[in-house]
């Protein structure tokens, strides 16, 4: 266990941990606009950080290119849907959540 | 290291676990939506984390694929949520049935 899979495994914790956080807002945020933000944020951090634990292990330059990859898929991917997801709301009427004093 | 990669694993399908939550409770259709977006994504890592732990590269590939299924999926859903449902007049509620 050298340095590298130390390394590995502080990513995967804190992504993890985003992961958490990602979901927590899911279940606890008031409004479906709020809800977007925590989880398409809180998913990409996530999803990158452990795919930055998995580069580090990874032995070939093809590995690597194919993780990008992945996470950017999923940053364009989750980007789009989350302002579909938005405009369809807003277009079936939901308000945004107004904080009542 | 393989207990790092079986516990990170079991932690996100705990926390997909969760998310169904948020689809049976969400009031509006576009929660649901949501939470079909948190499965992709999380479901992508949770292929990554094995691909690690099985020291096996045809993982990748398939969270890679997830990926792209999952934008679609958006995707179509959203196209599909934005349909008129039946007008209320017409809606069968339980007690009708009876």
């Amino acid at each position: 266990m050298n340095w590298i899979d130390y390394l590995t495994i502080l990513c995967i914790i804190i992504g993890c941990f985003f992961f958490l956080a990602g979901t927590v807002g899911l279940l606890r945020l008031p409004d479906v606009f709020t809800r977007l933000h925590a989880l398409t944020k809180a998913d990409n951090l996530g999803l990158g950080l452990i795919a930055l634990g998995a580069a580090l292990q990874v032995g070939s330059v093809a590995e690597l290119i194919k993780l990008g990859l992945i996470w950017a898929l999923v940053l364009v991917t989750g980007a789009t849907v989350a302002h579909l997801i938005a405009h369809s709301a807003l277009k079936q009427g939901e308000k945004p959540w107004q904080k009542t004093p | 290291m393989s207990l790092v990669y079986q516990g990170a694993a079991l932690f996100l399908v705990l926390n997909i676990a969760a998310g169904l939550v948020r689809v049976l409770r969400g009031p509006t259709k576009a929660d649901r939506l949501l939470a079909v977006q948190l499965f992709g994504t999380t479901g992508t890592a949770i292929l990554i984390l094995f691909s690690l732990e099985m020291e096996d590269d045809a993982y990748r590939n398939l969270a890679l694929i997830f990926a792209l299924l999952a934008g679609i999926i958006g995707v179509i859903f959203t196209r599909y949520a934005q349909k008129p449902g039946p007008p209320p007049q017409q809606r069968i509620t339980v007690r009708e049935l009876d």
